[in-house]
């Protein structure tokens, strides 16, 4: 090798030809320099990272469908919450009190009665029910015509119904208890007290999805945790090269944190589209459902910023994930068993 | 350009107690000089190598590097000092994962020198190795003599003004390790300080560099360069 006796060449012959003084100077690169490098690695990091997920393409997968199903199960029962809510929604604002007179009460004092309560500030609306009128409706819709017209006499009460102005349970509950107080009146009866059942249910609901959703965020991270330690672990020697040769931290970290990052973002990606293929598959018989109750009920989807914010989000743990592997494991992998 | 200054280092043993891996140790690499670190395995030979590399720290007495005391360098500045340090290892320590040219230039990508830069400077650390016409394949593929050249074209391809090397020839026969050697002194020549560590008495006897020599922990000889006596190893 003796034949090439030169230092290494280099574009700028003028340092080769330098006699021995302070050692060869190390080339510096400049400020601006060293930014585009810092992001360039950024951006090689994060494809370089892609680029290993897709070699290893089963063990990528399954860590994808693990995060996508840990994912999918809170989004999917909030989305079917969110429903539930949405359809229950109306009913609420239907609030309203039936006040059954008592039968002797006359068509005028039932009038009487209707137009004073209409003038109450907590009463939005009155509805008069006659005793004919509420006969005719149940002879249509019951079926039992014939059976009504087998009884001598109308059974039938006068019936106001009230629309209440605040339909909160307290001021419902006052409103029941004043319009009871009238002599007329036999029975007051409050038609949301089951729509206010299935409202406390469906709040319980949405705290166990809540507590739900933490504990899978939290699997989500520790599948990370665990899986960018394996890659830490198959990485070791080219860790240790690197931090020989003056690799930072930072660029040692980088590539982990990206993996990380890519799993997240794919896994809610993944679970997105289960949660959206969930609602298809079950969109048909609700549908059926809704039409056997005459509504024109139909499902809500995910919608579109839910459907952006889910893969963020686990891009988010993800990374999370990946920061703490990284900063528990590189420490592990230090050059000392060179 | 490097100084030891009482330098011991002491590693904990499960007993309790130590072993004292350097006792004292004060010595000078100018620039410009190659020199041959010598001694038994076990004598302290790796340890001085991973204390000037900042691998481990010494348990008392400095180290400087160009006039910078390695204990006033936190370990923020580690990776900056390593950049200044071209480290040669026996196994090479190639990323078989990927080219010749990408082992080369993963330095100059560390430090962040700017992409058109890197290209020339890998290629010239390569030519001077002679090994221009290898870069695009895996270091794989490559014999123990050119494997360890690549190593050396890493080591040198930031130029540092600092050149280690732990056993380099240790797996090479005398030809091979005589084209490693001639890098060497070549690097030596334009102003880099060389230290090599090394138990190959025959490449020490051929080549009348500077001898250092140690014994359990201790320098127990400094032989310069053109002096008869070699003594120590």
């Amino acid at each position: 090798m003796a034949r090439n006796a030169t230092p290494l060449k280099t574009p700028r012959k003028e340092k080769v030809a330098r006699p021995p003084r302070a050692g060869a100077r190390i080339a510096r690169s400049g400020w601006q320099h060293r930014f585009h490098a810092w992001r360039l690695h950024h951006r090689d990091s994060a494809l370089d990272a892609l680029r290993r997920l897709r070699v290893t393409p089963a063990a990528t997968a399954m860590t994808v469908l693990v995060i996508a199903i840990a994912l999918a199960l809170p989004a999917g029962i909030t989305v079917l919450l969110e429903n539930a809510r949405a359809a229950t929604q109306g009913w609420d604002g239907n609030a309203h009190l039936s006040v059954f007179l008592k039968p002797d009460t006359d068509a005028a004092r039932q009038q009487a009665l209707a137009s004073r309560w209409g003038e109450r500030a907590d009463v939005e609306r009155v509805d008069v029910v006659t005793r004919e009128q509420a006969l005719a409706e149940f002879r249509a819709l019951s079926g039992f015509g014939d059976v009504i017209d087998a009884l001598p006499d109308n059974p039938l009460p006068p019936l106001l119904i009230v629309y209440p102005g605040d339909t909160s349970p307290e001021a419902l509950e006052r409103l029941q208890q004043q319009l009871g107080d009238a002599t007329e009146v036999d029975l007051v009866q409050l038609d949301v007290l089951w729509v206010k059942r299935l409202h406390a249910m469906l709040e319980v609901a949405s705290r166990i999805v809540a507590a739900l959703t933490l504990a899978l965020a939290l699997a989500v991270v520790l599948v990370v945790v665990n899986t960018i330690r394996l890659a830490i672990e198959s990485r070791r020697e080219e860790i240790v090269v690197v931090k020989i040769v003056g690799g930072t931290d930072g660029f040692v970290r980088r590539p982990f944190l990206y993996t990380g990052f890519w799993y997240g973002l794919a896994g809610g990606l993944v679970a997105v589209v289960l949660v959206q293929v969930a609602l298809l598959w079950i969109g048909s018989p609700v549908a059926q459902l809704t039409s056997l109750y005459e509504s024109e009920y139909s499902l809500i989807g995910m919608g579109f910023v839910n459907a952006l914010v889910l893969p963020l989000f686990a891009g988010l743990l993800g990374l999370m994930g990946a920061w703490l592997a990284v900063s528990r494991h590189l420490q592990d992998v230090d050059p000392h068993l060179l | 350009m490097i100084e030891l200054d009482r330098v011991s280092k002491r590693y904990p043993t499960p007993g309790g107690g130590g072993k004292d891996a350097l006792r004292q140790v004060s010595l000078q690499l100018p620039a410009g000089e190659l020199t041959f670190l010598t001694g038994h395995s076990g004598a302290g030979k790796s340890t001085l190598l991973k204390l000037i590399m900042m691998i481990e720290r010494p348990t008392s007495g400095d180290i400087f590097v160009e006039g910078v005391s390695l204990n006033r360098i936190g370990s923020s500045g580690i990776p900056l000092l390593r950049r200044k340090i071209g480290m040669v290892h026996q196994n090479h320590q190639l990323l078989f994962d990927r080219s010749v040219y990408d082992n080369v230039a993963l330095p100059l990508i560390i430090a962040g020198f700017p992409r058109a830069d890197i290209g020339k400077r890998v290629r010239a650390a390569l030519d001077k190795v002679g090994l221009l016409d290898k870069e695009k394949l895996n270091p794989v593929m490559l014999s123990g003599g050119e494997q360890q050249r690549v190593g050396i074209a890493r080591a040198v391809v930031n130029k540092p003004p600092l050149l280690l090397a732990d056993e380099p020839t240790g797996n090479l026969d005398p030809a091979l390790s005589a084209e490693i050697m001639d890098l060497f002194q070549d690097f030596a020549r334009v102003g880099v300080a060389v230290l090599i560590a090394t138990h190959d008495l025959t490449l020490i006897a051929r080549y009348r560099h500077r001898l250092l020599s140690l014994r359990e922990g201790r320098l127990v000889a400094d032989r310069d360069a053109d002096e008869d006596d070699a003594d120590g190893a």
